[in-house]
């Protein structure tokens, strides 16, 4: 830092050099072309794939969903959570019950599951305000634990199907569209996941976004702006799940069955993973996550199947040793290399 | 409202912790318009007595009154919007946020969105948003701050980090702004410019200000009144000159023999 000796407390209007402006400009363009150009990639994938590689990859963009949900709660407001796998069953269950009791249109599940999941997450986050850090990681670990139970739960199993879940009927494409199930819901859930990081965006540049980041950076002083912390951050937790939650309701669609050993502490756990691949705060960082999360259990599932776990290890070891702040983090560098040679981001 | 009531009134605070008595009872009122200095040696009370004024502590007894309205009831995020801004003692920032974000959640108290309307880009939530962006360009440019506006606050030296917040508590619109210790950390220069961005933030902008400072060359260049703590007691008020004579002044920062 060069200009620590001449920058004054005084309003003059040349003391600190001018920087970051014209690089952030042309950063942005860049990573937005980017952006565009995965997209289109993810929309010609299924032209040239099989049924059952276009179903893994709509199942990467639900945990991408998922992960994106578990993002605007620990990268944004800076609250952790082992619990999303719970906010994931309850939207997946959401959406197999409403289909199958009550013949609701597959569509039409997903903002009842997000609105379902945001009063969950938004009730858990209340007492949840009381703990920080490592106890609020426990508190939703007992959540996820919990809750394949109560799905088993007798009083429930008329709707629940009890241990043997609920088995859900795959959507047809609508308007008789030349394309496959499978290809209907990868773009089915590709719109989706688009809306909602393009909602996830639009809350973290807003007044109610950045609330977040200033209870995440400094609680104490983000009071004394006017920001209300403990309805902030209990709002932080119910858009979180509502996020997951609609994740899990297109999981229960693209899946075609729920039941209550597919939502263990396991699913959580991989969810988090998938965070901190994709880069705690970094959005975009979410597919990668989610990628992650489908496809390196099978990867290392390949490369051997007796030690696939320790496979697994290694691979997530290597890629934190590799990129600390995940995927995320690699961007920024990259971004910070590119725009502006000779200086660290 | 009567031209006689002051703006803030602290009447009779007594705060203790525990045991110990950190305020015992505390009186003074200050005009609008003044720039009140507080002073007093470590652990007078004084950061105490600002974290009163911000509700982050309640007060055993007594009461504090803005424009003649208790702000006792009120929670401690329901006191920018009242008008009462503050500065931190070690510069309370949100590190991650660039300058411009930190001065954006500033104007938090004084605006209104809903987080639908934010994450859907409704109307509203365009303007109001375009409104504070209007009024922190503002507020970063009158402070010469504009050239480091995307930057992220944490990488800055410490002497702009106090620029940008002051800008935050400006983004408050307040009609007192709190400064707790504003010239700690910096040099001598840096301390006389301090002084008269002071005084240009009350003659400029009207806002009154309550200074917590042990630089007390700053203190009595810019204060119109002095209120002097010592053990949680007031020990004089008046102008600077009244207070710099007060024996009792003299006795508690130079010891007793200098009396």
């Amino acid at each position: 830092m060069t200009i620590e000796h001449s920058a004054e407390i005084l309003p003059s209007r040349e003391a600190a050099p001018a920087r970051e402006a014209q690089p952030r400009v042309r950063g942005a363009a860049g990573s937005a072309w980017f952006g565009i150009a995965v997209v289109v990639a993810l929309a010609v994938a299924p032209l040239f794939l099989k049924n059952f590689v276009t179903f893994q990859l709509t199942m990467a963009l639900v945990y991408a969903i998922a992960i994106l949900g578990l993002n605007l709660l620990t990268g944004i407001s800076g609250q952790f959570s082992l619990g999303h796998g719970a906010f994931y069953a309850v939207g997946a269950y959401s959406a197999a019950i409403l289909m199958e009791s009550a013949g609701l249109g597959y569509a039409w599940t997903l903002p009842v599951a997000g609105v379902v999941c945001f009063v969950a997450g938004f009730l858990f986050g209340l007492p949840a305000l009381r703990l920080e850090g490592v106890y609020l990681a426990l508190a939703t670990f007992a959540l996820a634990v919990a809750t394949p139970q109560f799905l088993k739960l007798g009083p429930l199993e008329h709707w629940t199907g009890g241990v043997q879940g609920v088995i859900v009927t795959k959507p047809d494409p609508p308007f008789g569209l030349p394309m496959s199930q499978d290809q209907w819901l990868f773009y089915f859930t590709l719109a989706v996941g688009l809306l909602l990081y393009w909602a996830a965006r639009n809350l973290v540049h807003s007044r109610s976004g950045r609330a977040l980041l200033a209870i995440r950076d400094n609680p104490i002083a983000a009071r004394s702006m006017g920001v209300n912390t403990a309805l902030y951050k209990s709002l932080a937790f119910g858009v979180s799940a509502a996020y997951t939650g609609v994740a899990g309701a297109l999981g229960a669609i693209v899946v075609q069955f729920v039941a209550p050993d597919s939502f263990t502490f396991a699913l959580s756990v991989s969810l988090f993973v998938g965070l901190v691949v994709g880069g705690v705060g970094w959005l975009p960082g979410a597919l990668a996550g989610g990628a992650f999360v489908m496809f390196i259990p099978n990867l290392a599932e390949h490369v051997s199947k007796g030690l696939s776990g320790a496979v697994y290890g290694v691979l997530l070891i290597l890629i934190i040793y590799a990129a600390p702040g995940g995927v995320g983090g690699l961007a920024r560098s990259l971004g910070a290399r590119f725009s502006q040679p000779g200086r660290r981001p | 409202m009567s031209g006689a009531e002051p703006l803030l009134r602290v009447a009779d605070i007594r705060v203790t912790f525990g045991g110990i008595t950190a305020l015992d009872g505390v009186s003074f009122d200050q005009r609008a318009g003044h720039i009140l200095g507080l002073i007093g040696p470590n652990g007078a009370g004084k950061t105490t007595l600002f974290n009163c004024l911000s509700r982050l502590y309640h007060p055993t007894s007594g009461d504090i009154r803005l424009e003649g309205a208790s702000i006792l009831g009120r929670a401690a995020h329901r006191i920018a919007e009242i008008g009462i801004g503050r500065t931190f003692q070690n510069v309370a920032l949100f590190q991650r946020l660039s300058v411009r974000d930190n001065a954006l959640v500033g104007g938090h108290a004084r605006t209104r969105s809903s987080m639908i309307g934010d994450a859907l880009r409704l109307p509203a939530a365009k303007r109001t948003e375009r409104d504070s962006l209007e009024r922190v360009h503002e507020i970063l440019s009158w402070l010469g701050l504009e050239s480091v506006a995307d930057a992220p606050v944490g990488g800055l030296p410490f002497g702009t980090q106090k620029r940008v917040e002051l800008a935050r508590a400006l983004a408050t619109r307040p009609k007192l702004l709190l400064l707790d210790e504003p010239a700690g950390g910096l040099n001598h220069d840096e301390v006389h410019e301090l002084g008269r961005l002071i005084r240009r933030i009350r003659d400029e902008r009207g806002v009154s200000v309550l200074l917590v400072e042990h630089h007390m060359g700053l203190v009595m260049s810019i204060a119109d009144r002095v209120v002097a703590l010592n053990f949680g007691r007031k020990l004089a008020e008046g102008t600077p000159a009244e207070v710099q004579r007060d024996p009792d002044v003299i006795r508690a920062y130079l010891g007793d023999k200098a009396a």
